[in-house]
């Protein structure tokens, strides 16, 4: 399964790539010029609540490789529907947020909080974006006609790489919004 | 005789409708590993010459004191664009190029796993390369060095938006090296023939393949710190600017991250060619393959723990400083291993001093020479009294050129019958090793001394102090050696190409797979492959058929 161990590969790299953003994160931290102030203007319920939604998307897509498997393509289109319908939302809450931020006048450029938080959870947000479109073209192809036979390892590809997005926005939510308030 | 596994049906692949007459176009649009790879080879050339240029303009202006050839601002960005083309425009895709032109061919496979994507990654590199010279017209090129440190690279200290063109060049060559890595892995773990297990990986191939995952794992944190840096330069944002918040120390931990493992991705697939140049021309097996292959996977694992060894001058504490020498000195071990394996290999075999081979040897002498100084900066009160001073700038040319060319041109030399399917004349071949080794030395050794007596490095002159002048002078004197000889080499490879002598299938009586093919293979490599029975499958194909017809050797060596 030559594409697999690609996406594999691929996630891999990827992950390092997002290591290094949280790595910035943290080390500013532990600056002297580090503020608390700006971290508790983020909203936790309001981000928790649609990290459930960006969570739940796996378990959707899940059903969709599981129906897909099965032969049932209605359903795999419905599935996948459903796995980009809570993609969109979740990008629409991270936007919502965004804009709030903004009115509060926490921009990229306030500190180095706005700094590597914008950059951060903008990355993630771009991966989502990606994923959206990839899936996007995924429903297309399976309107088509593309995957009525259970043969192609497409979906358990684009599969790996979307439970990826959600496992790092897992630890992004984790050591963004939780840790501080715990540590600090 | 084993099946053959063609990745993508024949007329699915561009360029295979197009007749030979079609020139150009048929190279822009081919998804074929063997003409993407000699593209890669190039592209180095083609940057090798600019960054030479940039070179000789820099020892121009150092072979009299208080020089006003350049003005200091020139100076910077020449010096700054000598190193990242050399890095990232010459060495990267050179390495890149054997890599996709050779992995396919000695594994017994037909392409590499992902046509397209081997295309992609070449034009999306030429691409990057390209945008980081158009800084020259838009306002001035990159200046603050090839690692570029903070705060030099904030817009206070360099308003010119050559930084951000580094950024973007970078990230877009870095993305070409990650996807063609990605390429190689699959490519060498799914596509080999049936019968060829990972212990019969020809040497070259298992480096290639530790190589690619070095580069996906040191590539992102580069990736990361350029896009932190056009963030900073574009919106403002506070990633290394110190009044911002920021600090200029995470530049430097998330650049050596991806920094010192880069050193090792332009050596180890040297290391693989000099092991199959070895083995060739001793007429033996590699001495001690596991041990080979071995410490090819430990420098791989200790690059990613050496990084302070960097930044030993910044003052981060007594405790870090120590554990990261220990490190540094640790590498030296497994290097050493491959340097015994390759006295043990040459110990007794017949050998035939070839081109390539020259260069093979000599690879032992200067490489070791860069090894020791190196190992001398692992002790951290000498790398503070001779940081940012010549010996540095010694060192690294040592293990560069010393190292990772020396090993790329022996390469070249020994692959160009294959690829090209004509002869370089061995006569003009050591012409120009003993033209680049004469001039190469007479550059680089003085600086050793240079440093030590306390000569900084990427300062645009110097005063008249003793010694400083005839030393400079003699290093400018064999830049030019240099020059000239690279100049040659281009010449001599024009001219075998345009009117040499047609090479045979296999000029060297060689061991791998890829000397199974014509001279330069078909667009399909193989119809069939034999079976693979060690790391030497054409060896053992000729051993089986005692009336295997070797071709004449064209140079009569033996």
């Amino acid at each position: 399964m030559e594409n697999r161990l690609m996406m594999f590969l691929v996630i891999g790299t990827e992950a390092i790539f997002f290591l290094s953003l949280i790595f910035a994160f943290v080390y500013f931290a532990f600056e002297p010029g580090y503020d608390n102030h700006t971290w508790q203007l983020l909203n936790i319920k309001s981000t928790g609540i649609f990290s459930v939604l960006l969570f739940a998307s796996s378990f959707t897509f899940w059903r969709a490789e599981k129906s897909y498997k099965k032969g049932e393509v209605k359903r795999l289109k419905r599935w996948l529907f459903a796995t980009i319908g809570l993609g969109t939302v979740f990008l629409f809450g991270q936007g919502r947020e965004y804009w709030s931020l903004l009115h509060e006048d926490l921009t990229i450029s306030k500190n180095n909080f706005g700094t590597s938080f914008y950059t951060l959870t903008g990355f993630h947000g771009l991966h989502v974006f990606i994923g959206l479109v990839i899936l996007a073209i995924v429903l297309k192809l399976a309107a088509a006609g593309d995957f009525d036979e259970p043969d192609s390892s497409v979906i358990n590809t684009v599969g790996i790489y979307w439970h990826f997005v959600d496992v790092v926005w897992l630890v992004v939510f984790t050591v963004v919004y939780v840790l501080p308030g715990v540590l600090l | 005789m084993g099946k053959l596994h063609i990745p993508e049906p024949e007329e699915a692949l561009p360029g295979v409708e197009l007749e030979d007459n079609q020139g150009l176009l048929q190279w822009i649009s081919s998804v074929d590993h063997k003409q993407i790879g000699i593209m890669y080879l190039w592209m180095a050339l083609f940057f090798m010459l600019l960054g030479g240029l940039g070179a000789l303009l820099m020892r121009v202006q150092l072979a009299v004191p208080r020089n006003d050839l350049l003005s200091p601002e020139i100076y910077n960005q020449v010096f700054t664009m000598h190193g990242t083309t050399m890095i990232f425009l010459v060495a990267t895709p050179a390495i890149l190029g054997f890599s996709v032109y050779l992995s396919p061919l000695m594994i017994g496979a037909n392409d590499m796993a992902f046509p397209r994507l081997n295309a992609f990654s070449f034009w999306i590199a030429l691409c990057g390369g390209f945008l980081l010279y158009f800084s020259f017209l838009a306002g001035g090129a990159p200046d603050a060095g090839w690692f570029n440190y903070a705060p030099l690279n904030q817009r206070p200290y360099s308003p010119s938006p050559g930084i951000d063109y580094y950024c973007i060049g970078l990230l877009l060559a870095g993305s070409g090296t990650v996807a063609t890595a990605v390429n190689l892995i699959v490519t060498v773990l799914k596509l080999r023939v049936p019968s060829m297990s990972l212990r019969e990986l020809p040497v070259f191939v298992w480096m290639v393949l530790i190589n690619s995952f070095l580069i996906l794992a040191a590539f992102p944190s580069l990736n990361a710190a350029l896009a932190m840096l056009l963030l900073d330069r574009q919106l403002q944002a506070h990633f290394f600017d110190i009044a911002g918040g920021g600090s200029s120390l995470l530049w430097q931990h998330l650049f050596w991250l991806f920094g010192h493992p880069e050193v090792y991705i332009l050596i180890l697939p040297a290391f693989g060619i000099l092991s199959e140049v070895f083995q060739v021309f001793s007429r033996k097996p590699i001495f001690g393959y596991a041990f080979i292959v071995g410490s090819g996977m430990a420098i791989a694992l200790l690059a990613f723990g050496v990084w302070i060894h960097h930044m030993f001058a910044t003052g981060l504490g007594i405790t870090v400083n120590g554990f990261f020498s220990a490190s540094s000195l640790l590498i030296g071990i497994p290097t050493g291993v491959k340097i015994f394996s390759w006295l043990g290999t040459m110990w007794g075999g017949s050998l035939r001093f070839t081109t390539a081979m020259l260069f093979a040897t000599a690879f032992l002498v200067e490489f070791t020479i860069g090894g020791l100084s190196g190992v001398s900066f692992a002790i951290v009160p000498i790398d503070w009294q001779l940081t940012d001073t010549y010996y540095v700038v010694a060192h690294l040319h040592y293990v560069f050129v010393g190292g990772s060319l020396f090993g790329l041109l022996a390469g070249l030399f020994y692959w160009f019958p294959k690829m090209s399917g004509k002869i370089i004349p061995e006569k003009q071949g050591k012409w120009f090793f003993w033209l680049f080794v004469i001039g190469f030395n007479m550059t680089f050794l003085i600086q050793h001394a240079l440093g030590v007596l306390g000569m900084p490095r990427r300062v645009y002159t110097y005063p008249d102090l003793p010694n400083y002048t005839w030393m400079n002078m003699l290093s400018t004197a064999g830049a030019f050696i240099m020059g000239f000889s690279v100049l040659y080499l281009g010449f001599i490879i024009y001219k075998s190409i345009k009117s040499g002598k047609k090479a045979p299938d296999d000029p060297w009586n060689a061991y791998t797979l890829e000397w199974l093919t014509t001279s330069p293979p078909q667009l399909q490599n193989f119809k069939e492959v034999p079976p693979v029975k060690s790391f030497r499958p054409l060896r053992d194909l000729k051993q089986d058929n005692p009336n295997w017809q070797l071709q004449d050797d064209p140079w009569k060596i033996d």
